[in-house]
């Protein structure tokens, strides 16, 4: 990755813009490779390991896996993105510590390597599938639901078996994960389980019958292991996913998780082919690039299965199947009326990659005409990339786009806004501008 | 006209809105500390500080620069009488090629002159958005810790 080739670090000044499906996450260069590298030594390693075979009624550190399923488990790990709210910015991977903020409190991403003081060592399969589908950890504490065992209830048996190999497999990390921080009187574990009696459906995923297997696979990804409506579906007061409104589009951590549904945003209707391409890389030529809390999901969808990805697409493709439109020309001359000084903002800091003849125009990267945050209801979207820019989720050549906080005033990011929506977007004029960029900034930068 | 604050001086200058204020710097001020690298923000050559934070001088418009104070690495310090974090750089021998030098020393003054006693972990974050080539980040990061050593009166950087 380009940033860290030099200083051999993670972007942590970007901490506040790579956020994660409940909190903030930041993206971790090496981890990929460090995970392939790793899973191939212990692959090996289990491979003879398996050869004893594994002891009934050992716990699982001890026994063996095999090689297969622990790369199953590994692709399902990133499909629901473990890592993101798991492993610290600086931290080892797995190793816990990350913080993981909620309108209730603060609570830090637990160990789950498998050291058997501070982490997950001591585990059975059975405490680790009670714990993903109920909340509910050995010796009965209640987890808080900022892990999102409400999705996976949904994930099989085998699933879930193929993420505890991975993880028991992983390198042991002693680390002792830091005790939460609630608001009163969430503090108080019980009511967990009275949140869990009134919102937690635990049942397993059920195919639609008359659905392709892969349409079903997506299906089950999306509600189960992806979490996806974490981000994406609107929350009641209790923090719970309204279930009426599936995928309809929320706010968090200053950004718009746009809706997946007919009601998508995107200018050009999403496939699955350019969907399935956008969550392997981060970016689709004829959509855009992933920023804000999605780059550190699709950072972590480096690892899973490209057929996983697919599926997830496939599914997604139809739950947006009803949102059709095309993109609006630029109106370049319409939007510099009136506004001399934005037109001076967007060609002294805009223009030189996002003008039609711009470098990166000419590299195939999309038009800012066909982005969702330029056609949602909410300039939410729009005013934190301008602010924050975008952090390269993944691989070498990953878009990135500085920020402009330093810069701008929030003046002037309103009026800069104001321009790109009237040139390039879609929708009724954004109003209130200038308390949003002041609201964003302040949510952005974790105040 | 327009009105920039530039190391302390008042300068009027007569160029579009829009002109970023790496080619005023460079062309109408003649202060050619300030590099061009890539024009997009990338890579850090042409850091310089506005109101005491980095930022990339080639996308900023000086439409947005009137009031704000504008520093460049010639505001820190002259060839006889380095800056603190300039005296650093030349004890570490930070450079190679040199061409990324100004924008290093810029961005590591806007975090030392905030957070002197910023730790390995905070200068390796803040200097991320600065590129070099010739691989002399070690030598960088040596320099910037030995600045802030410096500026927060624990040791004296040795000229």
């Amino acid at each position: 990755m380009r940033q860290s080739a030099d200083f051999g670090t993670t972007p942590s000044n970007d901490a506040s813009l790579v956020c994660g499906r409940r909190g903030r996450r930041q993206i971790r260069v090496f981890e990929s490779a460090l995970r392939g590298a790793t899973l191939l030594v212990v692959a090996a390693f289990a491979a003879c390991a398996a050869a004893a075979g594994p002891r009934p009624g050992a716990t699982a550190a001890a026994a063996g896996f095999p090689p297969d399923e622990i790369a199953d488990g590994a692709g399902l790990a990133a499909i629901g993105g473990c890592a993101g709210c798991h492993t610290r910015s600086d931290g080892a991977p797995l190793a816990g510590g990350a913080p993981v903020r909620t309108p209730f409190g603060t609570v830090y991403g637990s160990n789950i390597t498998p050291d058997r003081a501070t982490g997950i060592g001591a585990w059975s399969l059975a405490d680790f599938a009670r714990a993903m589908r109920t909340g509910v950890a050995p010796g009965g504490r209640h987890l808080y639901p900022a892990f999102p065992y409400d999705h996976f209830t949904r994930v099989d048996d085998a699933d879930i078996a193929a993420i505890y190999a991975f993880l028991m497999t992983r390198r042991p990390v002693a680390r002792a994960t830091p005790a939460p921080r609630m608001d009163f009187p969430f503090g108080f574990r019980p009511l967990i389980a009275v949140w869990n009696a009134l919102y937690l459906d635990d049942a397993r995923f059920q195919p639609v019958p008359g659905r392709s297997a892969e349409w079903n696979r997506g299906a089950y990804l999306v509600e189960g292991l992806g979490h996806c409506g974490d981000c994406h579906t609107p929350s009641n007061l209790l923090g719970a996913e309204r279930s009426g409104r599936p995928l309809a589009g929320a706010v968090l951590d200053g950004w718009y998780a746009p809706p997946l549904t007919a009601a998508s945003p995107a200018p050009r209707p999403w496939t699955a082919d350019t969907l399935a391409t956008y969550l392997r890389t981060g970016l689709d030529a004829q959509h855009q690039a992933a920023a804000g809390p999605m780059g550190g999901v699709v950072h972590d969808f480096g690892a899973a299965r490209p057929s996983d990805l697919h599926a997830i697409a496939v599914y997604l493709a139809t739950t947006m199947a009803a949102s059709a439109g095309a993109p609006r020309a630029d109106r370049g001359a319409a939007a510099n009326r009136g506004r001399p000084e934005a037109t001076a903002l967007f060609a002294g800091a805009c223009a030189g990659c996002h003008d039609a003849g711009a470098p990166m125009m000419q590299q195939g990267r999309p038009s800012l005409a066909l982005g969702s945050p330029l056609h949602e209801a909410t300039a939410r979207d729009a005013i934190a990339v301008v602010l924050f820019g975008v952090s390269p989720p993944a691989g070498p050549a990953g878009p990135f786009m500085p920020g402009f906080a330093a810069s701008l005033s929030d003046a002037q990011v309103a009026e800069l806004v104001d321009y790109i929506h009237a040139r390039f977007g879609g929708g009724a004029a954004w109003r209130d501008l200038p308390a949003l960029v002041r609201q964003v900034r302040k949510e952005g930068s974790g105040g | 006209m327009i009105s920039l604050s530039v190391n302390g001086r008042t300068h009027a200058v007569a160029a579009d809105p829009a002109t970023p204020l790496l080619y005023v710097l460079r062309n109408d001020l003649g202060l050619n500390g300030a590099k061009f690298g890539c024009g997009l923000g990338q890579c850090g050559a042409c850091t310089v500080m506005v109101d005491g934070a980095a930022v990339f001088s080639c996308l900023t418009p000086i439409a947005v620069l009137p009031g704000r104070r504008i520093r460049t690495i010639e505001g820190l310090g002259t060839a006889a009488a380095p800056g603190p974090v300039q005296a650093a750089f030349l004890a570490e021998q930070a450079a190679q090629c040199g061409y990324c030098t100004a924008g290093m020393v810029m961005r590591a003054q806007a975090l030392l002159e905030r957070e002197p006693g910023a730790d390995e972990a905070r200068i390796r974050a803040h200097m991320q958005p600065n590129l070099c080539r010739c691989g002399t980040q070690l030598r960088i990061l040596r320099a910037v810790r030995r600045a802030g050593r410096a500026m927060t009166g624990g040791r004296r950087a040795s000229l």
